[in-house]
Order: C-alpha cells, then sequence, then structure tokens
C-alpha cells in the first residue's frame, strides 16, 4: 500500500542522512512513500505558543493536501508525528475548535473529511507494517558485534494511546536486535532530549544530553540510534557543547534506525548518509561490527535449581492487561 | 491521557472577564479542549515528579496548578514554568486525573504573552522567529532561523555558535537557500483567518 | 358483581398538595364509575391514613382500594399490608404515583393538577381488572454453599455452622486462609496474622456441619433461592487425604524446587509435592503436574518411595459433585494489582522493587528468609527503604478508586523497617494518609514518632541512573515533595510498592456463574451500597468480603458475618415467599417457537421437551415482562399486568 509521506522541514538538510537512508531502504523494502505535494511545516512547537488555532489549521493545511486515494499519512520526525496526529483527532472530533480549523483551511481554498485519515509514526509503519520478518529476510550483513542504545526520545510514544508503551518501549529495540545488533539496558530510551531547548536555554538541554549519553555510555553502546531528526541532532551536533560545559569525553555516534536496517541490508554506507554525523559514527563502524555471530545463549535458568540463598527475581513478561 | 475518552471543550472567555483574575481558573480551563479537568487535580505532584527541566522552573507544574486555582493570575503568567517545558509529556500520560498539562503549559505562555506578564525573552522570541520565517516560506529554514533569532537578540551567541554552524555547513546539514512552498498564499490565507476566528473568540 | 372502589389522594405535606389540587383530585375521583368513597389526607402512609383505608374496608366493603401518592417502590407495601390488615387480598390494590411522577415535575398548578386526576383515573379504570393474587412460596434447603476460604468465607461459614447449620465451603487452592495467611502483621494491633487467622482455621477444619472441599472449584450453578444445585469439581491432589497424616516427608524428598507463585508472591521457592503453608487446612499435599519429574517424565516417584502410609496416588482423576443448596455466599476475595502495568516503576526489571504481597513473604516468620528484610541477593540488609503508596490506586489510567488498606498497611510496613533494621531509614511516598478507623490514625502517630520520612508526593519514576557518585548503585526515587514544591531524587536499596487491591481475574465469569453482576471495577455489585452492602439483586446469592470491593480484615469479617446472619435468618423462617407478579405460558397458544427463552433475562422460562412448550419457572420469574411483548402468539399473560388492565389504564389516561 502507499503512504502518504510528510518528511518535515529538517529532512532537506538537518536530517539530510534520514532522508538518504529512508529513500533507499523504503525502496529495498518495498515501502511505498508519496511526498504530499506542497507540504507545510508543521509549526514545530513554536505555534503553539502563540495562537492555537493558528498552530493546528498550519498543520492541518498538510492532512488537506493529501491525495484522495490514500489514508495513511506517515512522518519520520517524531514532532511532526504528533502535531499531524493531534491535529487529526481534533479535526475528527468535530467540536467547537476543529471546525474553527475547518474555516480556516476553507480561506486557502481546502478542506479536510473527519476520518479520513490515520497518522503514524515511520518506526511504527516500518516494524508493524513491513514487519520484522520481511526485513529480516533481506538482511545480508547482520549487525553482529555492534552494541547499541535504542533511543526513542519522547514524541515519539508520548502522549499516550500511539503504537509503543509510552515508559518502556520495545519496538526499536526488537527492530535492532532483528538486525542483529547488541541492545544494552538503555533505561532513558523514552527520556527527552530538550528539544527546542537547546536553542533556547542551552544549559537545561545540555543536562539532558548529558544524562543520556551517560547512561548510553555506561552501558556500554558503540553508537544511539534513534527515530527523531531533532533527538538526532541534539545528541550529534551538541554533543561538544556537553563536553565542554561539563568537561565529560562523551564520543558517542547516533544515527538514524533507517541508517541501521540499511548497513544491514547491505546498502553502501556513504549512500546512507553515514558521515554526515558530527560524532563520526564509521570509526566505531569498523572497530566493532564484526559481522560475525555471537557465541550461542547458555540455556535459560534451569528453574529447578535453588542458587544459594538468591531470592526469585520476577521478569518483567506476563504483564496482565487492564 | 485518554484523548479519545476525555477530550472536552468548554468555551472561551471573553476578553473582559479574562482581566478579572478570580476568573483566572476558568480562562485557563477554557484556553485548552479538556482544561476543565484541572478541577479533578489532586496535587498529588507527580507532574512535578516527572518533569526534567523541574529544577530549573521557578515553580514545579503541580506548584503553579494549586496557583492556578488559587487564583494567583500575575504570579502564574509571570512564571518561567511554561518556558521550560520541553513538552516531553511525561506528566500529561502520567497525570492520574487525565489533566492535559502538557497542553495546558503551552495555554500558559499563550495567556502570559497576551496578558504581557511575560518576563521571558529567549523562548517567545525563539517563536516569533520561526514563525516568521514559517509564514515567509511555508518551511523552517535554520540558517535563516538562526541568523534572525540571533542577529536580533543574542548577535555573541551567534559567533559562538560558529563552529557547529560550520561544521553542519561542512557535512551538508545547513541549506544555504531556503525553500519555498508554492502555494504560500494560500497558507497566508489560512493563518490570517484562525488568527481572526481567535481574535473575535 | 361492580367493584365497590376506595380512592385515597395524599398532600404528603406539602410535597404533593403545593404544586396539586388535591381537594379537587378527591373531588373528581368521586365522580368516576365504580368509586364510592373518596378521600384526602395529609399523609396516606401514616398510621391515621391507614387506618382510613381498613375502616372503609370493612365498613363500606369495599373491593378495590387505589391510593394516590408518592411511588410504589415506597409504599406499595405499606399499603398492601393495610388491605391485608382489613382482609382484602393486597393485590387488589393499584397506586397513581402523583408525586414523582406528577407534583415533583410539573411546574404549572393547574397543569399538575389536570395530571394527578388522569392518573387517578387510569388507576380507578386498570384496578377494576385487577384480580387476587397469592404469593408463592419456596422451601429453603438448610444447607449453605460458600465460596471462597478466605477470612470471609471463613467467618461466615463458622457463623452458620456454629448456628447449627450445614455448610460447604468450596476453596480453590489446596488450604483455606487466603491472603490473610500470607502476611506478617496486620494492623493497628501487629497481631501476627498466622497466630489470629489459624484458629478460626482450625475450627473450620474440624467443624461437624462444614464440608471443606479444598482444591476445588465450581464448575456450575442451577436453581433458584433455596434451591440451587451446584456443581463441584475437586481437583485431583494425587495424595490420598485419609492416609496422609501431613509427616510432609514427601515434601523433604522431592528433589523439585517450583518458584512459589501463589502463596509465596513469586518470592519463594516451594516443592512439586507441596502444602502451602505449614499450618495448611487441610495439611494433605497437593503434587504440581507441570513440574512433577514423574508427570513430566515417567521418573522420580520419590514422594511414593518415602511416603509412610502408601498415600501418593498417581491415578487419582478430579472429582466432581453435585451439591444442593438454598443460598450461596460469595467470598472470592481480591487480586493485587500488577505493578508490571507501570514500567516506570520498574517492578520486573529492576531486582529491587518489591510489590507488598511480595515484603509480606520476605517479613514473614515462614517465608523465604524467615523474616529477615533482605535483597534478592538473599543476603544484604537495605540501609534505606521506599514505600510508594497508590500503586495502581486512585489514578484513572489504571483503578480511579482508592484500594482502602494500603496506607495502613504501607504504615505497617515501615514500623516493621525500623522494627527489625532500626539503622535504616525509610521514606513513604504518599498523596494523603488514610486511617480512619479505630486505632489508625494513632498508629500514623507512631510511625512519625518512629522516625519515618513521609514525603507528600506521587511517585513519578524509579530509576537506576545515577546522576551523581552518592546514588551509583541505588534505586533512585523520583518525586515532587510537594510540600516543600520542589522536585527530589531520593536513592535508597530498595523499593517497595504498595499495590492496590483488584477483584479476582475471573470476577466477570464468576459473576455470569452465579448469575449476579459486577460495577465498573469488577467488583461485585451489593443491592444497595449503604443499606445492604452483601446481599445482591439474585435471591439467594450474597457477598462478602474483598470481592464486593477493596476493605480491610475487620469489614471482611464483618461482612462475613452479616450475610451469615442473613443467610441464617431465611433458613429458620424455612421457606421464601415470592412475588406473584409472574409470566404464565398457555400451552394451548404456545408454538414452541422459543422466542420467550432467548429474550428472557433471568433464564427462567424452559422449554417442555416432552411437549416443545415453553414454562417459566415461577422462582426464576422476576416479573419484567419481557417475555410477553416477545411471545408472537400472545401465548404468555402476565398476572398483575394483563392487557386487559393495561388498556384499561390507557384508556383512563386519556379520558376515552
Amino acid at each position: 500500500m502507499t503512504y502518504a509521506f510528510f518528511p518535515g522541514c529538517s529532512l532537506a538538510h538537518t536530517a539530510s542522512a534520514y532522508a538518504d537512508s529512508i529513500r533507499l531502504v523504503a525502496e529495498r523494502l518495498g515501502l511505498d512513500l508519496r511526498e504530499i505535494d506542497d507540504w507545510n511545516c508543521c509549526g514545530a512547537t513554536a505555534y503553539f505558543a502563540s495562537d492555537l488555532l493558528a498552530a493546528h489549521a498550519l498543520v492541518a493545511r498538510n492532512l488537506a493536501l493529501v491525495d484522495g486515494d490514500l489514508d495513511q499519512v506517515v512522518s519520520p520526525c517524531s514532532l511532526c508525528y504528533v502535531n499531524l496526529r493531534r491535529t487529526q483527532q481534533l479535526l475528527d472530533a468535530g467540536e467547537t475548535l476543529g471546525n474553527q480549523v475547518q474555516d480556516a483551511l476553507a480561506a486557502g481554498g481546502l478542506g479536510y473529511r473527519p476520518g479520513r485519515l490515520s497518522v503514524r509514526h515511520l518506526l511504527d509503519v516500518v516494524v508493524n507494517d513491513t514487519g520484522l520478518d520481511r526485513i529480516v529476510s533481506e538482511v545480508v550483513r547482520p549487525l553482529y558485534g555492534l552494541r547499541v542504545a535504542p533511543y526513542y526520545g519522547c514524541l515519539t510514544v508520548r502522549p499516550g494511546t500511539g503504537f509503543d508503551d509510552p515508559e518502556q518501549p520495545a519496538s526499536l529495540d526488537q527492530l535492532l536486535q532483528s538486525l542483529g545488533a547488541e541492545v544494552v539496558d538503555f533505561s532513558l530510551k523514552a527520556d527527552c532530549c530538550g528539544g527546542h531547548m537547546s536553542v533556547v536555554s542551552a544549559e537545561v538541554a545540555y543536562s539532558l544530553l548529558r544524562r543520556l549519553l551517560q547512561n548510553a555510555t555506561e552501558q556500554g553502546a558503540d553508537l544511539i540510534v534513534t527515530a527523531c531528526p531533532m533527538c538526532q541532532l541534539n545528541l550529534d551536533a551538541y554533543q561538544h557543547r556537553v563536553n565542554r560545559h561539563f568537561g565529560t569525553d562523551f564520543r558517542m555516534p547516533v544515527i538514524f534506525f533507517t541508517q541501521a536496517i540499511g548497513l544491514a541490508l547491505g546498502l553502501s554506507a556513504e549512500a546512507l548518509g553515514i558521515g554526515k554525523e558530527i560524532v563520526p559514527a564509521s570509526p566505531v563502524l569498523e572497530e566493532r561490527w564484526s559481522g560475525e555471530a555471537p557465541a550461542p545463549e547458555r540455556a535459560g535458568r534451569a528453574r529447578h535449581r535453588r542458587r544459594g540463598t538468591r531470592l526469585p527475581t520476577p521478569g518483567a513478561e506476563g504483564v496482565s492487561d487492564g | 491521557m485518554d484523548f479519545e475518552r476525555d477530550w472536552v471543550e468548554v468555551p472561551p472567555m471573553s476578553r473582559e472577564d479574562a482581566r478579572d483574575s478570580t476568573r483566572f481558573p476558568a480562562e485557563v480551563m477554557s484556553a485548552v479542549p479538556g482544561g476543565d479537568a484541572l478541577r479533578r487535580c489532586f496535587n498529588c505532584g507527580i507532574c512535578g515528579g516527572s518533569c526534567p527541566s523541574g529544577p530549573d522552573m521557578d515553580h514545579t507544574p503541580s506548584r503553579l496548578f494549586a496557583m492556578i486555582q488559587a487564583g494567583l493570575r500575575d504570579e502564574v503568567l509571570r512564571s518561567n514554568t511554561p518556558w521550560f517545558c520541553v513538552a516531553c509529556y511525561y506528566c500529561t500520560v502520567r497525570c492520574p486525573q487525565s489533566v492535559p498539562i502538557t497542553d495546558l503549559m503551552y495555554a500558559l505562555k499563550r495567556l502570559s504573552i497576551q496578558h504581557g506578564l511575560c518576563e521571558q525573552v529567549d523562548g517567545p522570541d525563539f517563536s516569533r522567529s520561526f514563525m516568521a520565517t514559517v509564514e515567509r516560506h511555508g518551511r523552517s529554514f535554520e540558517l535563516g532561523l538562526a541568523t534572525r533569532y540571533y542577529f536580533t537578540r543574542r548577535p555573541l551567541r551567534l559567533l559562538r555558535l560558529a563552529p557547529t554552524g560550520l561544521e553542519m555547513l561542512i557535512k551538508g546539514r545547513l541549506g544555504l537557500k531556503p525553500e519555498s512552498i508554492r502555494d504560500i498564499k494560500g497558507l497566508r490565507a489560512i493563518l490570517r483567518r484562525a488568527r481572526a476566528l481567535s481574535g473575535a473568540s | 358483581m361492580a367493584e365497590k372502589i376506595g380512592v385515597y389522594v395524599c398532600h404528603c405535606g406539602s410535597n404533593i398538595a403545593d404544586a396539586v389540587d388535591v381537594e379537587s383530585v378527591a373531588e373528581f375521583a368521586a365522580t368516576l364509575p365504580g368509586v364510592i368513597v373518596s378521600r384526602h389526607d395529609r399523609f396516606m402512609c401514616a398510621q391515621p391514613g391507614q387506618e382510613l383505608i381498613e375502616t372503609d374496608l370493612r365498613e363500606q366493603g369495599l373491593t378495590r382500594v387505589v391510593v394516590a401518592a408518592c411511588t410504589p417502590q415506597l409504599h406499595e407495601l405499606t399499603f398492601r399490608r393495610a388491605c391485608s390488615r382489613a382482609g382484602l387480598n393486597p393485590y387488589l390494590l393499584e397506586m397513581a404515583n402523583i408525586r414523582e411522577q406528577c407534583s415533583w415535575v410539573t411546574l404549572d398548578r393547574t397543569a399538575a393538577t389536570e395530571k394527578a386526576k388522569a392518573l387517578v383515573a387510569g388507576a380507578v379504570r386498570r384496578v377494576t381488572y385487577q384480580q387476587p393474587l397469592e404469593p408463592h412460596h419456596v422451601p429453603i434447603h438448610p444447607r449453605t454453599l460458600v465460596v471462597g476460604g478466605g477470612i470471609a468465607g471463613i467467618q461466615a461459614a463458622l457463623e452458620l455452622a456454629d448456628a447449627g447449620y450445614p455448610v460447604t465451603l468450596v476453596e480453590r487452592e489446596p488450604s483455606i486462609g487466603g491472603h490473610m495467611a500470607q502476611l506478617d502483621k496486620t494492623f493497628p494491633t501487629l497481631d501476627c496474622s498466622a497466630c489470629i487467622l489459624t484458629p478460626k482455621m482450625m475450627a473450620v477444619g474440624q467443624h461437624p456441619n462444614i464440608q471443606l472441599l479444598s482444591y476445588s472449584e465450581v464448575e456450575s450453578v442451577s436453581g433458584y433461592v433455596g434451591n440451587f444445585v451446584v456443581k463441584i469439581r475437586s481437583k485431583a491432589r494425587y495424595v490420598v487425604a485419609e492416609k496422609c497424616t501431613g509427616c510432609e516427608i514427601c515434601q523433604q524428598k522431592c528433589p523439585v524446587w517450583v518458584e512459589d507463585r501463589v502463596f509465596g508472591a513469586g518470592l519463594g521457592f516451594r516443592k512439586a509435592i507441596y502444602s502451602p503453608f505449614a499450618q495448611a487446612v487441610p495439611r494433605t499435599p497437593v503434587i504440581d503436574r507441570e513440574n512433577c519429574v514423574y508427570f513430566q517424565r515417567g521418573k522420580c516417584k520419590a514422594c511414593e518411595i518415602f511416603c509412610p502410609t502408601g498415600a501418593i496416588a498417581w491415578e487419582q482423576e478430579d472429582e466432581f459433585l453435585d451439591i444442593e443448596v438454598g443460598n450461596i455466599i460469595l467470598a472470592t476475595g481480591y487480586r493485587l494489582f500488577d505493578p508490571r502495568r507501570i514500567p516506570q516503576y520498574g517492578y520486573g526489571r529492576l531486582e529491587n522493587v518489591f510489590t507488598s504481597l511480595e515484603f509480606e513473604r520476605l517479613c514473614s516468620a515462614a517465608g523465604p528468609t524467615g523474616g529477615r528484610i533482605v535483597l534478592r541477593d538473599g543476603m544484604t540488609q537495605p540501609q534505606r527503604v521506599a514505600i510508594v503508596h497508590c500503586v495502581g490506586s486512585r489514578d484513572r489510567n489504571y483503578n480511579a478508586y482508592c484500594s482502602d488498606v494500603c496506607c495502613m498497611y504501607s504504615l505497617k510496613f515501615a514500623h516493621l523497617v525500623h522494627e527489625r533494621l532500626p539503622e535504616a531509614e525509610v521514606y513513604n511516598f504518599y498523596i494523603d494518609i488514610r486511617s480512619s478507623r479505630k486505632g489508625y490514625e494513632e498508629f500514623y502517630h507512631r510511625l512519625l514518632d518512629e522516625g519515618t520520612h513521609f514525603i507528600r508526593g506521587k511517585v513519578a519514576r524509579i530509576s537506576d541512573v545515577a546522576e551523581t557518585p552518592e546514588e551509583e548503585g541505588c534505586l533512585i526515587v523520583e518525586a515532587e515533595d510537594t510540600l516543600i514544591g520542589r522536585q527530589r531524587r531520593v536513592p535508597v536499596d530498595m523499593v517497595v510498592l504498595s499495590c492496590g487491591l483488584e477483584p479476582q481475574a475471573d470476577a466477570r465469569e464468576m459473576a455470569r456463574r452465579f448469575g449476579i453482576s459486577c460495577g465498573q471495577n469488577g467488583f461485585f455489585i451489593e443491592r444497595h451500597p449503604k443499606l445492604d452492602p452483601i446481599a445482591t439483586t439474585t435471591d439467594g446469592v450474597f457477598i462478602a468480603g474483598a470481592c464486593q470491593g477493596p476493605q480491610d480484615i475487620q469489614s471482611a469479617v464483618a461482612q462475613g458475618a452479616a450475610a451469615a446472619a442473613r443467610v441464617a435468618g431465611l433458613i429458620s423462617r424455612g421457606e421464601v415467599e415470592l412475588e406473584p407478579v409472574l409470566a404464565t405460558v398457555d400451552e394451548a397458544a404456545c408454538n414452541g417457537c422459543a422466542e420467550c427463552l432467548s429474550v428472557c433475562p433471568y433464564s427462567a422460562i424452559e422449554l417442555l421437551e416432552d411437549r416443545d412448550k415453553a414454562h417459566v419457572i415461577a422462582a426464576l420469574c422476576k416479573g419484567c415482562g419481557v417475555c410477553v411483548a416477545a411471545c408472537l402468539p400472545k401465548a404468555i399473560s402476565f398476572s398483575h399486568y394483563s392487557d386487559a388492565q393495561l388498556v384499561a389504564q390507557v384508556k383512563g389516561l386519556l379520558n376515552v
């Protein structure tokens, strides 16, 4: 099926590596993405600080521009994703604010039929629509040897009722695991990178970034894999500043999940945009990505043997639903 | 927070009513769909506990909500709290009473500017610069944004940021030319109408 | 013969009289056909009012009575009794509701009066067609089924048994005792839970009037109040109870350790052949097929080899019993909220985060550590313990209700830590302290005296990511201290989650099986939340304890006793009276389509196989009338709501 693709402003330059890798990976996986014609900026967080109606109207124009034969919009940027999704929900609710947005759209000669579209994150589409099985079948060079920290950031999974758990999501972990990488236990994987705060109030942002980089480093990650251009920008382009501010020495490359997929699929690193990151990923890839399968895991712990004084420890599996 | 379940709209307040600060709680609640959930807040503090920028705020979100309920309009709208909100939505998903906290923070930003009480400079300026870029081109444009923002406010900052900018330029991650959408007129018409509608109410 | 109708219009003080001109209604009523007496009075339900009716019945020979007053829900019974006392069949009375349906909802006095007149006219016409009816009597079987052997069920069973009535107590675990048996101490007295519980358990086990069916479940229920038939599955223990002496050699010799998920709350171990705890009643162990080496791989048989009485029986099968009982008391208890639903609290991911029941087992002298409070390594004593209140309660994301007991048991935990680890720091993170009963508030003050740190803030997250050197290796509790308006990060070694109480996982299924309902939160619904918390809307089925709603042991005991008292009352009366408002099938007209069966909400209609005709089971019929409407050949008639009566009422209302 074909998806309406909303790239977002950052894909053109700041996150051009994301754009490169999305294009190549989508082609290889048969993911048909059709860019929305004449799409405009989603407004990020700026408009919401000024005028709620204008903010939603700005986003709504994009929904109204989606070709009539498509019913799913996919965005690779988490902020665009949340803005699009919430505006779609507002329009679908059909109450006062939603109707005012429709009114505003009409002034531009546009309209949106409520219920027409659903908005998805690219990670969701890749993991749940394309599916891990399909991806694994195309893997030619598993990411064996690489220890990765999957970083979702906040807006990929919040506000809730999205495609993954808002506190401890697992889709990116599963994806990276299926690509053969060793996924570290990255506790802060859904914590905020600070978003636009890196521009507005550096100190707040730096301490958030530092925590993330520290946690990933301490857990032994070789690189951070992310699903949002803002997160990548903050963690990557500001890493030097964080180091300077705190006297730390982080050297943690940050790449996009589509780049990780592309690498495992055997595509050219350069074509995937590897090298565009400020903290270079190539050295790490050369050094750590062995491509050799790890030793098979030891058999699961014997249930029938008590081990010393240790008390049984529950696992996180088997969550009872509500 | 379940938007499908908890989405309730309250009619917005008139400007006359808004001037009277005892109506302040109602003004805040009517500024956001679902905002009257604020009445349910029993100040458990999970929002303040979850907030990544909590330590940098002069009032925690939870305290701010108590202040709103107490009608302390001026103090609330002068506060830096909403401007330090990174919109991570931890508070919103964890709130036991499904108060749309992040949305209320955006509303407080709007109200603080409207009432002329905002003491922040960077946040509002950044927003304005961003909006100006979007309304000029239909897309945001980092270099234009950075230069415009930093030139108007923090020229020295621009110099300090130069190394990062230079690196980004070298890597091809900083566009030199703004891209524009074709129907920028249509976009402007939409925004104009939107502003007229919200100004009218 | 024409009827002689008496009409009585009530003022109800000002409730009716302010809106309705009651005098003119009474005057109007006097003009209606058949009415020979028409009066009005200030309070018909009071003694003088009723005497009016009774006197007229005797002296004027009335054959029908109409009372225009409040809702029949309130006083129909009162006026029916008045009729009975004066010798008139109580079903020859009709009430016209001119209060809730008239004076309380109509502003205009003229309109209200007209409406009242119409209502009275309708009642008068209807009552002419009413027939005398006799209530139905159903005998009560003296045996009672109690489902659930926790403290509420135990209490109910003992009360009935001590009163001399036979009881069957069914419990699905191998032993009775429920959650109370898992606890170490009980608040606020800090009594040892097992010490106060086990005497009652022993009494149940030894009582001549109690048939204890442990390791058993109710498969199906049929019948009606006074006459239920219950099919019970008694699961195979693979141990012959009569031969077992409870010596426990089998448990010692069994080579298989299994995590004890039920009694041990996952914190301890048991063997594949096990009795849940030392004071279990009955003491007979049970073999867990899934973990038993013999059942899985055909080897071992250590238990059989060492058993001195040859009590192991591999071929044992589940047994089924059909039991007749008159009443059923459901006391199936609660399930602890699963904190995995709150991933940010780290349970299951971070080792030293414990649930409340796990912590109870830790503290218990008979638990896996003999009562030593230690971390998961089984050795290290924590220096700092955080207790998190309101986990899964008071939260619209999980359960909006308050679970009643968590504040008190959180305080209890704080005390136990102080007692056993005097050097440890204890932090209770709370929103409110709910300590309302006898001795509870004082208990809270005791904990303040003991130096507990109370931080008012709902915990946002338990983190394992240190931000300072002091936080290395600790669990960090992230919360806002709302009383000072600041975020705090409190590093601790152990976190205890005070999880809320939820209904059992199969509560809805159970409700369906017993013909009762569950509320929005999944707990069984009581007949009236204030005035009748232990009855249900299904006659003969009662509820007691935490299955009705979160509550502490004291309430569960009280409810168990209350349910028993109610049942004892029914049994001692020997029979129960049922309303004769019933549907009846005219077999001649019935075409056997069974549409009525499918619409009956009470499963009160059966299809007689030999004749292919529908038949209403009188004791189950609640008189809702759905079958009457659904029956195409109009073969079902409805006593006290016949077509003739209803048509007459409508004609009266419309004055045609």
